[in-house]
């Protein structure tokens, strides 16, 4: 399959109005890939065929399920483990402090893909009976992908998926074999998050101020301006004194004002109006 | 350097994880069934051993039963490695003392993965 210049421009700019992602040189080989399947399943012999269509917008699902197969859903459960750690006892152990009396919680993981690492937050709190009893966490998980969202919120695996990064021990406890080599997520831990599709250039989702916001390895595909913007708005949505983890090649420095570098935990972001705002608990 | 012992009947699965644990910096050693990957223990501990279940002479859950009663300074992290994919078969190897559990087919990210778990990685 020929993938020619005029292909990628299309096939790019319909990406970036959808998501504010970049198709990336570093992605570009993989149109060919990516699209393969989706051509084959819906009878088009030729990328120019599936263009024309998208172009004349004679069907609008098209475009977005060309959208879904040209994101990397990458993602795997309990990802770059030692800041997953960090955050799991660092952070909400800080925030477990400040919010002792309310005893309440809010995490968006914003571009979740296929939901492991909201799973993982969401296991990880039930395994820690002790420590979350009379807490109410509530986990929100937003995608731009409606096929990812579809598959997270199905909670089913398939055998390369659910190992990977995920402990045997929490497979068994939280996961059952559904045959072929698939894996579902039991019915307690899906019921504890609530997954939308939804881009990063929305509004943040419900209840829009957050404890913790996870964006990890999605904001690298948006142009710098498109991510100082997502930034902007992420600290719109965090509590004053949250915490925001990035993937683990990834920063705000140099590309936003509105996160610093925690002093207490390396590798998370704290919203620099916590240096200036008082909050409201502590002007009493 | 850390030492893997890849325990595996077949010649193409140990070859197999013996190019994945190299790329992940590991000195490897391989036994072909149970007995001989005692022997390579007694010849010298590794780390981690890569266990496959269903072996002729000794099976991997008769090799990690006879290595855990073993009274030994340090005890190798044993990971099986098997086609045996249900929950029965993992909960008797956690049982037994496995530390971690990889279903066949794998991928490199998977083994690598399940390294880092257990430590070795």
């Amino acid at each position: 399959m020929e993938v020619t210049d005029a292909a990628i421009r299309i096939l790019a700019g319909l990406l970036e109005a959808r998501t504010g992602q970049q198709l990336a040189i570093s992605r570009r080989w993989r149109i060919e890939t990516a699209l393969k399947s989706l051509m084959r399943e819906r009878g088009f012999d030729s990328l120019d065929q599936l263009l024309g269509d998208i172009v004349s917008g004679r069907e609008p699902a098209l475009s977005d399920a060309v959208v879904d197969a040209l994101l990397n859903n990458e993602t795997y459960f309990y990802r770059d483990r030692q800041p997953f750690e960090l955050l799991m006892i660092g952070a909400f152990t800080a925030l477990q402090k400040a919010r002792a009396r309310e005893k309440r919680l809010s995490i968006w993981c914003a571009g979740c893909s296929t939901g492991q690492e909201a799973y993982s937050i969401a296991m990880t709190i039930a395994d820690e009976k002790e420590r979350w009893d009379g807490w109410t966490v509530d986990i929100v998980a937003t995608d731009v992908s409606r096929g990812a969202i579809a598959q997270a919120r199905n909670g089913l695996y398939s055998q390369f998926e659910v190992q990977r990064g995920l402990p045997v021990v929490q497979m068994i406890r939280h996961f059952a074999a559904e045959g072929e080599g698939q894996w579902r997520l039991n019915e307690a831990i899906r019921g504890k998050v609530r997954f939308k599709t939804q881009s990063l250039m929305d509004a943040p989702p419900a209840p829009g101020r957050f404890d913790v916001i996870l964006c990890r390895n999605v904001l690298l595909y948006f142009h710098a301006a498109a991510r100082s913007a997502v930034f902007d708005r992420l600290s719109q949505a965090i509590a004053h004194d949250g915490y925001l983890m990035l993937g683990a090649g990834e920063t705000v420095i140099g590309q936003s004002d509105a996160f610093v570098s925690s002093t207490e935990f390396r590798g998370i972001y704290s919203p620099t109006s916590r240096r200036t705002t008082v909050p409201a608990s502590s002007a009493a | 350097m850390k030492n893997c012992l890849v325990v595996d009947d077949s010649k193409v699965i140990r070859k197999v994880a013996r190019h994945i644990l190299e790329t992940l910096n590991f000195n490897v050693n391989e036994a072909e069934d149970g007995r001989e990957a005692l022997t390579r223990c007694e010849e010298q501990m590794p780390d981690v051993v890569l266990l496959d279940w269903n072996m002729p002479v000794m099976s991997g859950m008769e090799f990690l039963r006879t290595l855990r009663q073993q009274t030994i300074e340090r005890q190798p992290k044993v990971v099986f490695c098997t086609t045996e994919n249900d929950t029965a078969h993992i909960r008797a190897a956690i049982e037994a003392g496995a530390d971690e559990y990889v279903m066949k087919p794998f991928d490199r990210e998977t083994l690598e993965s399940k390294l880092q778990i257990v430590g070795v990685a």
